[in-house]
């Protein structure tokens, strides 16, 4: 036997043992009696930049006036991936706050975030004056790790010159109206090219995800038991046949050109604020950038059509989610800090106005100054609305999504030329993908 | 010869053992550790959130049914393929040029070499932006002089191509390394030849190629393990292109436009491992690529042995 054998092994096993060792452990949580007093110091990590964190930094001074004995440290510019790395790690921050609903179902299905409904039941606070929509996508298999820090709404833009020089009254409410006006509004080039598109269906442009435009045809992406819906749903074949015809009604090569030479979503060159596009999917978010980088534009804001009438005046519902790390330090004032974020709601009504996204506290919905801006208030109507609804979390994250995606940028490619076979290999690919998360 | 007595012997292992442990402590911890970790998560369902649970081959098994790995190995195999030579010939046909520079020899591989200093992330924004169709400088001059120019970022075809193209143009690492290959070769070898009658092609084929062979193997091994690897690039100019650089939720969405014609395969094992939680699986897509790479690299290896007349 070669005598380095013995060493190398050694080494192995060693290294192996602390791979073992320094994997996480779960602990368990006990929280205190209600009534104890909460002191000390509080670590809040936040995605939010610049005017964004300005608002954290105002609401957080608001709550700490109110609650001299705790202190707040607060770190922005922290996303998703350092999150997970620092509770991984064993140094979580005591709250964490994502963008992304996507982390749900894995930070409440391992434990990562603790389960807030201890708190919540002995502090008594009542979970139904949030919004229905944000109550689903911050719990996960019955287990409620997160809290809903303001909401997103998805509605449509359009251009008021371009409508009327195109002779459309108002925002269309079909799907079947939104084709015929996007053909009314789209211009062509001497040579054929597109100089204006009415509305631009490709899925992977801006905000076109199949996510939010699933409300119109009100698709659903799992069924009962966890297993994807795409195949089975019709109302998905519905969306992606209307979609198809009128990319096919462009031409997808010409699409594609035009859609090349915008701008980017999130710049002053936003194809919507610069005119080339008539009709757009956006969320209330917009409504600051148009304020902000397009002050001549006249546009409106209306909910996105949708295939069955009856269904009109919802869309698509996401937003922040705010949760404690399983290793946070001082729980207690971080449970203190979250409730104050999300169900006071005088601090919601002041986040929502500064950060000009969706309030979620009933009280918050029905303030008169947030409603006082008509656009903002066709918004908040859409979140309110009962079509309305949300992609669910899964513990693999958005992995579901990405794949159907994958099938449906192919297929608007015209690469798919069956498409219920399609749909039927979308479904078991979706299936497999979904089990990398336990 | 005696044998020195135990004492000594311990004493001069210690002082081995002492003058070797920094690099020893380093290679553990920084390359055995990881690895290790890497070889054990491979066969565990691992989400960096809670416990590990074994899982065997399950991790490897899912790749023979993965549209995203099958996408992004071809992806990355194109890469390798068109790349990793292109690159190669690119270099030796630019320190050649440079060669044979009378005036100003200087300035020129400093020109030629700056664009290696650029940060990949900040390179591939401007290439972006340059070739941007509609907006950009270069298809608006090709318009001038009669060319509709591709859709560079924007098309599948074009995309990979385009990734090329700005690889070429940060050539100045490689193009330093076979300058100094090229400028190593004995003049003499080609004075002879040249008494000979051999022309500029045959000098080139028959001298200058077998001198600097060792330098294009090494390219070729750096290269394969470097385009296997191709992270920045593909990430960085598939968002932009798609217009949602700037988005901060979701992490494959973006990646691979267009079409996933830039979705290589660190992209993909990124995605698992961050975006989806699944750090088991990430780790195998990782075992693979170390297999993948290091089997490439003993191929070359024994080839360009073999070729050389060397025992393999």
């Amino acid at each position: 036997m070669n005598k380095r054998m013995p060493h190398a092994l050694f080494a192995l096993v060693t290294a192996g043992l602390l791979v073992t060792a320094c994997t996480p452990a779960t602990k368990e949580n006990k929280i205190a009696d209600p009534g104890t007093a909460v002191s000390g110091t509080v670590e809040l990590w936040h995605f939010f930049t610049e005017r964004e964190a300005d608002a954290i930094d105002s609401v957080v001074k608001d709550f700490q006036a109110g609650h001299p004995n705790i202190k707040v440290t607060v770190k922005s510019g922290q996303d998703d991936s350092k999150v997970t790395q620092a509770i991984g790690a064993g140094n979580g921050p005591d709250i964490g706050l994502s963008y992304s609903t996507d982390i749900v179902g894995k930070f409440c299905a391992s434990g990562a975030w603790v389960d807030l409904t201890q708190y919540i039941n002995r502090d008594k606070v009542d979970l139904n004056q949030l919004n229905a929509t944000t109550r689903s996508y911050t719990e996960y298999d019955g287990k409620r790790c997160a809290m809903p820090f303001l909401a997103d709404a998805y509605g449509m833009f359009y251009n008021k010159d371009l409508f009327a020089k195109a002779g459309i009254d108002g925002p269309p409410k079909t799907l079947d109206e939104l084709a015929e006006d996007a053909k009314k509004l789209t211009v062509r080039n001497p040579d054929g090219s597109l100089k204006t598109v009415g509305f631009l269906p490709l899925y992977d442009f801006y905000e076109n995800s199949a996510s939010h435009l699933a409300p119109t045809v009100g698709a659903k992406w799992l069924t009962d038991d966890g297993k994807s819906a795409v195949g089975t749903d019709p109302a998905w074949k519905t969306l992606i046949t209307w979609q198809k015809s009128l990319v096919d009604w462009y031409g997808y090569d010409k699409l594609t050109k035009f859609r090349a030479g915008l701008g980017d979503e999130f710049s002053a060159d936003n194809a919507f604020q610069k005119g080339q596009v008539a009709i757009n999917i956006d969320a209330e978010f917009r409504l600051a950038f148009l304020k902000d980088q397009a002050t001549n534009l006249k546009y409106g804001v209306a909910p996105i059509p949708t295939a069955d009438p009856a269904r009109y005046g919802g869309g698509y519902v996401t937003g922040n989610i705010v949760g404690i790390s399983k290793n946070a330090k001082n729980p207690e004032a971080a449970w203190e800090l979250i409730k104050y974020l999300t169900t006071d709601d005088a601090a919601v009504i002041k986040l929502s106005g500064l950060l000009k996204n969706i309030p979620t506290t009933t009280k918050a919905i029905a303030d008169p100054t947030l409603n006082s801006d008509a656009d903002f208030k066709t918004f908040i109507d859409i979140f309110t609305n009962p079509n309305s609804s949300t992609s669910p979390p899964s513990s693999s994250g958005p992995a579901y999504q990405d794949t159907f995606a994958k099938f449906l940028t192919d297929f608007q490619a015209g690469k798919v030329k069956d498409i219920d076979a399609g749909l039927a290999q979308a479904d078991k690919q979706i299936n497999s993908v979904m089990t990398l998360g336990g | 010869m005696t044998a020195k007595p135990l004492g000594v012997r311990v004493r001069q292992n210690a002082t081995t053992l002492s003058f070797l442990a920094p690099a020893l402590i380093g290679i553990a911890v920084f390359f055995l550790y990881p690895l290790v970790s890497a070889v054990y998560f491979s066969f565990t369902k691992f989400d960096l959130l809670s416990v590990p649970k074994w899982v065997g081959l399950d991790n490897y098994k899912r790749m023979a049914d993965d549209p995203f790995l099958l996408q992004s190995v071809r992806n990355t195999l194109w890469m390798v393929v068109v790349f990793v030579p292109v690159r190669i010939v690119a270099a030796i046909g630019l320190s050649m040029l440079l060669t044979q520079l009378k005036r100003g020899a200087g300035f020129f591989r400093t020109i030629f070499y700056l664009p290696a200093l650029v940060p990949p992330v900040a390179a591939t924004i401007a290439f972006v932006y340059l070739l941007k169709p509609g907006t950009g400088p270069v298809n608006h001059f090709l318009e001038k002089i009669g060319i509709d120019g591709p859709l560079w970022f924007n098309s599948p075809a074009w995309a990979k191509p385009s990734l090329v193209l700005l690889g070429l143009w940060a050539i100045g690492d490689l193009m330093i390394i076979f300058l100094a290959g090229v400028l190593g070769v004995p003049e003499s070898l080609y004075e002879a030849a040249e008494l000979d009658g051999a022309n500029a092609w045959h000098r080139f084929w028959s001298i200058t190629v077998p001198t600097i062979r060792p330098v294009i193997l090494f390219a070729a091994v750096t290269g394969v393990i470097y385009t296997l690897q191709y992270f920045d690039q593909a990430a960085v100019a598939g968002s932009i292109a798609s217009g949602q650089a700037t988005v901060g939720g979701g992490i494959a969405s973006n990646f691979g436009y267009p079409e996933g014609s830039t979705f290589t395969y660190p992209l993909w094992l990124y995605t698992v491992g961050f975006g989806y939680h699944a750090l088991g699986y990430a780790n195998a897509l990782a075992m693979a690529l170390f297999v993948v790479a290091l089997g490439i690299t003993v191929i070359l290896l024994r080839r360009a042995k073999a070729f050389s007349g060397e025992e393999s």
